[in-house]
């Protein structure tokens, strides 16, 4: 099987024509160190000022892990609803032909272009006791707004779209011979999803997913509203940098922080690198 | 997006019409109910009180003035963000140098990190008590809990945007046709302008759209280091969270249906841009087709 990389891989090194390397990479390097770099050393230093006994205490303060099993809790459940709906989804736009087709395809990007603020307030108002929804789900006895459920419902608000836009592509590349092979031969749509399609689909979905998961974790604008903002219940870790920093404890903001920004360099990281592997297997394959 | 259909005499999995329409169904079902409900809910919200009392609120001096601020944000972060994303993406694909896929994945750093700590960030540096702050703070200059900090984060927040929809159209696209112009003499300006440009202006045009949508609604980084000063320092976001927090939640959703106008026509713009794509790209392979006959 010979063993494509993607073209710009391939490439042989030739002499270097093309203009302004010096002027594009300087100024993005410029961009990157005062946008980005300056101010990360900024809260490593606030961190290493503080000394390790004082950081440990802010981050492993009963409150404060609280706030990380709710925020990961609500983030792992908002992602996986996601990796369901967000392939049904994908799913529906690419195979089927039906009236609205393409409404549907632009609503889907609605999470991304709607401000999280406006989505707190709408959700918070419409699963509020006296809103549409919380009405009739108060009849049925269950309560979401000011609730840990409240959370949930707010990250998978905002990450919808994560995972239908990674699954598309691949769905609509997918070519048909095996899928027809299967077909032919009378095994039923089920066992040739599972066997043919969901295999190639699933290194999409789980980037999906995963970068669901990145953007729920960070979520605030959505969630403060309608979670009610209980200590010990309701509270996201975002919010908790937020109180502190209205407290004007910036040490205790900026332990925190460091424990939230480790955590999503990390994912980012380990999505890239897991993106690379699979995208190179791809291309080996084709 | 052009899913292509195959023609009806092939077998795929899932075109019986009971699961399709179930699927179908179901997906209109949850759309409706997490999505279009919730749209339409601003609105009812916002004329909740009566048209009146809706554009009232619009033109009362604090919400004209966050939509002011709002904008001139907006002007500010969407050049900066539009030179740095173009600059980014030619760096990126048209030379190889080392630290390149780290560079790419530094670029996606304000993606995966939470707005609140990002305004976090900014306080610590440049807040009265932080080094180059305290330095600024002598010289009678503030940045933080003024407009330039809301600036600052939103470039912040939203510089991922332009350079992530230029820089695979760029890598697919290659650098021949640049290549071939710098042969023919092509000066640097004009090789971008009449070579580059062209390639990437429906690709460049849809990261502003993105960049100027998330610059407006930007809403944690903002809170944090604008101070909440009405009439000062709110911007339309911000506003809504004052004015709901207030219990005028009609107020807060007339200042709020102005951001979801702002989200749809986003919307609607993409959905053109992919329009305009597609099409292009049928054009071409009509061209290519007849040039094969």
């Amino acid at each position: 099987m010979a063993t494509h990389l993607s073209a710009t891989e391939t490439r042989p090194r030739h002499k270097r024509v093309l203009p302004g390397l010096s002027l594009s990479l300087g100024t993005s390097l410029l961009f990157i160190s005062l946008i980005l770099l300056l101010p990360m050393s900024g809260l490593v230093m606030q961190s290493v000022d503080m000394g390790w006994d004082r950081y440990w205490q802010v981050i492993s303060d009963e409150r404060v892990v609280a706030s990380y099993k709710v925020t990961l809790w609500a983030a792992l459940l908002a992602s996986i609803f996601n990796g369901f709906f967000g392939l049904l989804l994908a799913w529906v736009l690419v195979r089927y032909d039906f009236p609205g087709r393409r409404i549907l395809d632009a609503l889907v990007d609605l999470p991304f272009a709607l401000p999280t603020a406006v989505a707190g307030i709408t959700l918070a108002t419409l699963y509020a006791q006296n809103g549409w929804y919380g009405e009739i789900l108060e009849s049925l006895g269950l309560k979401v707004a000011y609730t840990p459920w409240g959370i949930v419902l707010a990250m998978a608000f905002t990450s919808i779209p994560f995972v239908v836009r990674t699954v598309q592509p691949v769905l609509e590349e997918l070519s048909p011979e095996e899928e027809e092979a299967g077909m032919t031969l009378g095994a039923s749509d089920w066992s040739v999803f599972r066997r043919v399609i969901f295999p190639a689909l699933w290194p999409a979905l789980m980037t999906g997913i995963a970068l669901s998961f990145t953007r729920s974790l960070g979520e605030f604008g959505a969630v403060i509203f309608i979670a009610g903002n209980m200590p010990y219940v309701s509270e996201i870790t975002s919010l908790m940098i937020f109180v502190s920093l209205q407290e004007f404890d910036f040490p205790a903001a900026s332990a925190i922080a460091s424990v939230v920004l480790m955590a999503s360099l990390i994912l980012l990281f380990a999505i890239n690198i897991w993106q690379a592997r699979y995208l190179r297997r791809l291309h080996g394959r084709s | 997006m052009s899913s292509s259909k195959h023609s009806s005499n092939q077998l795929r999995v899932g075109d019986s019409p009971l699961v399709k329409w179930l699927l179908i169904g179901l997906t209109l079902f949850l759309t409706a109910i997490l999505l279009v409900v919730p749209l339409i809910a601003i609105f009812q919200q916002a004329f909740m009180e009566g048209a009146a009392h809706y554009f009232n609120s619009l033109i009362e001096a604090d919400t004209l003035h966050a939509i002011g601020l709002t904008l001139v944000v907006a002007a500010l972060t969407v050049p900066i963000n539009l030179v740095f994303g173009v600059m980014l993406a030619w760096a990126v694909t048209r030379f190889e140098f080392p630290g390149r896929k780290l560079l790419m994945t530094l670029m996606d750093i304000p993606f995966a990190v939470s707005p609140v700590v990002a305004g976090l960030l900014y306080l610590l540096l440049y807040g009265n008590n932080g080094w180059i702050g305290s330095w600024l703070y002598d010289q009678d200059i503030q940045l933080m809990f003024a407009w330039p900090g809301i600036v600052m984060v939103t470039v912040f927040v939203t510089c991922p945007f332009v350079a992530r929809e230029l820089i695979p159209l760029m890598q697919q696209q290659g650098r021949e046709d640049e290549e071939a112009a710098v042969i023919l003499g092509a000066s640097g300006w004009q090789l971008f302008r009449r070579v580059t440009l062209p390639n990437i202006k429906w690709a460049l045009i849809y990261g502003v759209i993105l960049t100027n949508a998330r610059a407006v609604g930007e809403f944690g980084a903002v809170s944090v280091v604008s101070g909440n000063i009405r009439g000062e320092t709110n911007t339309l976001p911000l506003l809504v969270q004052a004015q709901y927090e207030d219990y005028q939640a009609a107020a807060a959703f007339a200042s709020a249906s102005l951001l979801a106008m702002i989200a749809l026509l986003t919307l609607l713009l993409k959905a053109f841009i992919e329009w305009r794509q597609e099409r292009s790209l049928k054009i071409e392979a009509e061209k290519e087709r007849q040039v094969t006959q």
